[in-house]
C-alpha cells in the first residue's frame, strides 16, 4: 500500500484544513489549539528558560570560584542590592540557587519533555488527528507562560525572588519576602496547567490512537509519556494544598507549618503555633519524587526511539521496559521520604522508605540495561541525536548508581544536603534528560520544519557539552564526600574541612562557563537551519514509527489519510522485508 | 449513556429518589450520633463510616459509577491507593520515633 | 476539525473523550482534598489539645447546608435525566434547581464565616479555625466554580442542545459528575471538621 501522502483526501479534511487557513495570524500562531504550535510554543519557552536558568547558574559559579570577589563588569549590573561593588550578596545567591532551580525543573525541562515533546509527538506517533481536548491544550500553555512571568516577575518585588531553596522549607520559606508569595502563585498556575495537560495526554493516548494500534504497539515514547501523565495527575495536587497553606501561613496569618515557640531575630513570633513544618516536607516530596521521574521518563522514552532507529534494530526487551515504566510510575508514590531520612524519623518508617527506594531502582536498571543491550549486534549510526541518546546511558548510569547511597538511609547521614547530592541529581538530569531533549531536538526538528540541523555543529555541541558536564559535576561528589554542604553561599571556603577540596569549585565553574559557549553551535544551528537547514522528507531517518507518515511539517489535521498500524514500533531489519525498516503504518 | 431507553430512565429516576431519601436518613442519624459524644475512636469510626456509606451512594448512583466501563475503575483505585498512602504515611512517619511532644 | 468520540463512545473502551477527562480531572481532586485531610490528620493528632468540632461550628446550620447540597445533587442527576428523556423544560427547571441550591449554600457560609469574623475568629486564631476556613473555604470555591459551569449550561451554553443534544446532554452529565463530587468532598467535611 502507499504510503499516506497519497489517497482521496476525505472532504472534512480538506474542508478543515481550508477553514484553518482562515485563521488569522493570531489565531494560528499565537492562541492556536493545534498540538503542534502548542508544542513548538512549550518548546522554545522551554529552551529559553533552560538557557536563563542556566545563566543564574553560571553568576553563582563566579561566587563559588572566587567568593567574595567582585565580578567585573557584569557585577554593576545588579546593583547595590544584590552585588554592591560588584560583589554577591548571600541573599542574592539564595535567590540565584533557589531560582534555579525551580525555572530549570518546572519552567525549562518538564515544559520541553512534556509540553513540548509530548505535545508535538505524541498525536502523531499515535495516529490522532490532534490532542482529544485541543481548547484545553492552548489554556494549559497559557496558564504555563503565565506561570513563568509571575516568576520572572519575582525577581524585581522588593526582596527579590524566593530564597528558599527551590524546595522552600517552612519555616524559613514562610519568613521570607514577598517574592516566596511570587514563587507560590507561579506553582498555583504552574500546577494547574500540568494537571489540565496531564487529562489531555491520558485521554488523547487512551481515545485517539489509530486503528490497529494496541497498547503493546505503542513506541516506547507514548508509553513513557502517558505514564508521566499520571504521575503529573496524581502527584501534583497534593504540592497544590500545600501551597496553598503556605499561602495561608504568610498572608492570613495561620500556622500550618509554623512551631510553637519560633523566635526570629530575638523576636518571639505572634502566631497560634503548634503547627508542623516536616507537614510541608510531606507534601512537597510527595509531588516533587514523582517529580523527578517526570524529569526521567520523557527522556528514556526519546532515547528508546533514537536508538532503535540507528541501531537499525528492534528494542530488546520491550515488553519488560513497559512493565518496568509502570512499576516505576507507581512505585514512585511511595518512595519520598527518602528525602526526609535526616528529618528524626524512627527506624521503622525509615525502612519502609529505604526499602521502596531500593526497589524502585530495579525498574529503571531493567529500562537502562534493555536500552545497552538494545545497541548488541545493531548497524550503528552516529548522527547527532544518537550521540547524544548515547551519551545519556552512562551519565543516567552514573546518575543512578550515585543515587544508591543516598537511598540507604546509614549512607545518607554523611552525604545528605552536600554536594554529593548536588553531583547525583545533575548527572541525571544535566547529561542525563537535558542530553535526552538535545537528542530530541535533533531528531525531530526535521519533522517539525522539514529540514536538517547540521550535524558538524551538532557534533560540536555533543562533544563539548560532555566533556564539561563531567568536568563540573564529577569534582561535586568528591567534595560531598568530604562534607561541604550545599547551599553554602562561598562554596565551603569558611570550613576548614573543606579546604582541601575547594579548588574543584574553580574547576566546575571553568566548566560551566565552557559548557555555556558549546551551546553556541546549537543555538546558532538552530535558527540558522529553519532557514537554511538540508531539505527533509518525510522520513529522513528512515524510521518505523507513526509520526514519520506524516509530510514534514504536518498540516494542520496531520495526516492526508487516517493512518493505521500493521505491526509493533521497531520492526528493523525484518528477515525477507525489501527495506532495512518496515513502517509500522504501512499494509 | 446515550443508548439508554426511556424506561432505564424512569428506573435511574426512582433509584435516585430511593438514594436521596437514605442519604438524608444518614445525614440526621451522624448528627444525632455526634450528640451522644463517644469517645474519639469510636465516634470517627462511626462518622467516617456513615459518611463513607453515603459517599458510596453519591458516587455509585449519581455518578453512575456502579455500571460504569473498567477503564474508570481502574482510575480510580490507582488513585485510592495513593490517596491511601498520603493519607497513612506521613501519619505512621510521625508516630514512629519522633515529633514528640510535651 | 473533528475530534472523534466526543459525542460518540469509541468502541474498545466504551466512552466518550469529556468522561475519561472528567473522571481524571476528579481523580487529581482526590488528591488535592485528600493532602488537606492529610494535613489535618498530621496537625490535629499532633496538637497538644484540639477542640470537639460541636463546640465551636454551628452544627445545626451546617446540617442544613448538608441537605441543601445533596438535594442538588438530585437536582443536578434529574436535569440530566430530563434530557436524557428529551425534555429540555425540565432540564431547565432542574438545572435551576441545582444552581439555586448552589447559591443558598453559599449565602449560608457567608452567615457562618461572617459570624466567626464577628467574633473575632480567624484562620490565624488557631490551628482548628486555619484547616476549617482553608478546607471549607477550597470546598466553597469548588462549588462556586460548579455553579458558574452549570449556569453557563442553563444559559448561553443550552444553545447547543438544538445543534447537537447528544453532546450537550454528554457536557451536562460531565458537569454533573463535577457538581456529585464537590458533594461527596462536602459529605466527608462535614462530619470531620463539624462533628468530630
Amino acid at each position: 500500500m502507499s504510503l499516506p501522502g497519497g489517497g482521496v483526501a476525505p472532504t472534512s479534511h480538506v474542508a478543515h484544513e481550508a477553514h484553518h487557513e482562515e485563521l488569522g495570524f493570531w489565531r494560528r500562531y499565537i492562541f492556536s489549539t493545534d498540538h503542534k504550535v502548542i508544542g513548538i510554543q512549550y518548546a522554545i519557552t522551554g529552551l529559553l528558560f533552560l538557557l536563563c536558568g542556566f545563566s543564574l547558574m553560571m553568576l553563582m559559579r563566579w561566587q563559588l570560584a572566587y567568593p567574595g570577589s567582585p565580578l567585573p563588569r557584569l557585577g554593576a549590573l545588579f546593583g547595590d542590592l544584590r552585588m554592591p561593588g560588584g560583589t554577591m550578596l548571600p541573599e542574592f545567591y539564595n535567590e540565584l540557587g533557589a531560582m534555579h532551580g525551580t525555572i530549570m525543573v518546572f519552567l525549562g525541562v518538564v515544559p520541553l519533555a512534556v509540553g513540548g515533546f509530548g505535545n508535538f509527538v505524541l498525536p502523531l506517533q499515535i495516529g490522532a488527528q490532534d490532542m482529544a481536548f485541543p481548547r484545553l491544550n492552548m489554556a494549559s500553555y497559557w496558564l504555563f507562560f503565565l506561570g513563568g512571568v509571575t516568576m520572572l516577575a519575582s525577581f524585581f518585588v522588593p526582596g527579590g525572588a524566593a530564597q528558599s531553596g527551590w524546595t522552600s522549607y517552612s519555616p524559613l520559606a514562610n519568613l521570607a519576602g514577598t517574592g516566596q508569595t511570587w514563587w507560590l502563585i507561579g506553582m498555583v498556575f504552574l500546577i494547574t496547567s500540568s494537571l489540565l495537560g496531564a487529562v489531555n495526554f491520558i485521554t488523547t493516548t487512551i481515545q485517539l490512537r489509530a486503528k490497529g494500534l494496541t497498547f503493546y504497539r505503542f513506541p516506547f515514547f507514548v508509553w513513557a509519556q502517558f505514564v508521566t501523565a499520571f504521575l503529573l495527575l496524581l502527584a501534583f495536587p497534593p504540592l497544590e494544598a500545600a501551597a496553598l497553606m503556605q499561602l495561608m501561613d504568610r498572608v492570613a496569618g495561620t500556622s500550618f507549618f509554623l512551631p510553637s515557640g519560633l523566635v526570629v531575630s530575638g523576636q518571639a513570633l505572634t502566631v497560634a503555633g503548634d503547627g508542623n513544618p516536616l507537614l510541608w516536607q510531606h507534601l512537597f516530596w510527595f509531588l516533587a519524587h514523582p517529580e523527578v521521574y517526570v524529569l526521567i521518563l520523557p527522556a528514556m522514552g526519546i532515547v528508546a526511539e533514537i536508538i532503535a532507529n540507528n541501531t537499525r534494530k528492534p528494542l530488546w526487551g520491550y515488553r519488560p521496559m513497559v512493565y518496568s515504566v509502570i512499576f516505576l510510575g507507581f512505585m514512585s508514590f511511595i518512595v519520598w521520604a527518602h528525602h526526609m531520612f535526616m528529618t528524626g524519623m524512627g527506624t521503622a518508617m525509615a525502612a519502609f522508605f529505604q526499602t521502596t527506594t531500593m526497589i524502585i531502582s530495579i525498574p529503571s536498571v531493567v529500562i537502562l540495561t534493555a536500552l545497552i543491550i538494545s545497541l548488541w549486534g545493531g548497524s550503528i549510526r552516529f548522527n547527532t541525536p544518537m550521540l547524544f541518546a548515547l551519551g545519556f546511558l552512562p551519565m543516567f548510569g552514573i546518575g543512578g548508581l550515585t543515587g544508591l547511597p543516598l537511598g540507604l538511609n546509614v549512607t545518607d547521614i554523611p552525604l545528605h544536603d552536600t554536594y554529593y547530592v548536588i553531583g547525583h541529581f545533575h548527572y541525571v538530569v544535566a547529561p542525563g534528560t537535558i542530553f535526552a531533549l538535545f537528542a530530541g531536538v535533533y531528531y525531530w526538528f526535521p519533522k517539525a520544519t522539514g529540514r536538517m540541523m547540521n550535524e558538524t555543529l551538532g557534533k560540536i555541541h555533543f562533544f563539548g557539552s560532555l566533556v564539561c558536564m563531567n568536568v563540573i559535576f564529577m569534582p561535586m561528589f568528591i567534595q560531598g564526600l568530604a562534607g561541604v554542604s550545599r547551599r553554602l553561599y562561598d562554596g565551603g571556603a569558611s570550613y576548614a574541612f573543606a579546604q582541601p577540596v575547594l579548588h574543584l569549585n574553580v574547576v566546575s565553574s571553568w566548566g560551566a562557563w565552557i559548557l555555556a559557549l558549546f551551546q553556541i553551535p546549537f543555538i546558532f544551528n538552530f535558527f540558522w537551519s529553519i532557514w537554511k537547514g538540508k531539505t527533509a522528507g518525510e522520513n529522513p531517518w528512515e524510521a518505523t514509527t507513526i509520526e514519520w507518515a506524516a509530510p514534514s511539517p504536518p498540516p494542520h489535521g496531520n495526516f492526508r489519510v487516517a493512518p493505521e498500524a500493521y505491526r509493533g514500533p521497531y520492526e528493523y531489519s525484518v528477515p525477507g522485508a525489501a527495506k532495512d525498516f518496515s513502517p509500522q503504518y504501512e499494509a | 449513556m446515550t443508548s439508554d431507553h426511556a424506561a432505564d430512565i424512569d428506573r435511574h429516576v426512582r433509584v435516585y429518589i430511593t438514594v436521596f431519601v437514605a442519604l438524608m436518613a444518614l445525614t440526621i442519624i451522624t448528627v444525632a450520633v455526634s450528640y451522644l459524644h463517644l469517645p474519639l475512636p469510636i465516634a470517627v469510626t462511626v462518622a467516617l463510616l456513615v459518611a463513607t456509606v453515603k459517599g458510596s451512594l453519591v458516587a455509585c448512583y449519581f455518578m453512575h459509577l456502579i455500571s460504569e466501563k473498567k477503564l474508570i475503575y481502574a482510575v480510580l483505585v490507582l488513585t485510592a491507593v495513593f490517596f491511601a498512602a498520603l493519607l497513612a504515611l506521613p501519619a505512621v512517619t510521625h508516630s514512629d520515633g519522633y515529633w514528640i511532644h510535651e | 476539525m473533528d475530534i472523534p468520540y466526543t459525542v460518540e463512545v469509541r468502541r474498545d473502551t466504551g466512552l466518550t473523550n469529556g468522561k475519561i477527562g472528567i473522571w481524571l480531572f476528579l481523580a487529581s481532586e482526590v488528591m488535592l482534598f485528600g493532602a488537606l485531610f492529610a494535613s489535618y490528620i498530621l496537625i490535629r493528632t499532633g496538637a497538644p489539645s484540639w477542640p470537639r468540632g460541636d463546640t465551636i461550628l454551628n452544627v445545626p446550620l451546617a446540617t442544613f447546608n448538608t441537605i441543601v447540597l445533596i438535594s442538588s445533587s438530585v437536582t443536578m442527576v434529574m436535569a440530566w435525566a430530563s434530557l436524557m428523556r428529551r425534555r429540555f423544560g425540565t432540564y431547565r427547571i432542574y438545572m435551576g434547581g441545582t444552581i439555586l441550591l448552589g447559591f443558598v449554600f453559599l449565602v449560608v457560609k457567608y452567615f457562618e464565616y461572617s459570624h466567626k469574623f464577628h467574633d473575632g475568629l480567624y484562620p490565624s486564631t488557631s490551628n482548628f479555625f486555619a484547616i476549617y476556613f482553608t478546607l471549607t473555604g477550597l470546598h466553597m470555591l469548588h462549588v462556586f466554580g460548579g455553579m458558574l459551569v452549570n449556569a453557563y449550561f442553563w444559559g448561553p451554553g443550552a444553545k447547543l442542545w438544538k445543534t447537537n443534544p447528544v453532546w450537550f446532554t454528554n457536557r451536562v452529565e460531565n458537569s454533573g459528575l463535577f457538581w456529585h463530587f464537590v458533594d461527596l468532598v462536602w459529605i466527608f467535611l462535614f462530619p470531620t471538621l463539624y462533628l468530630l
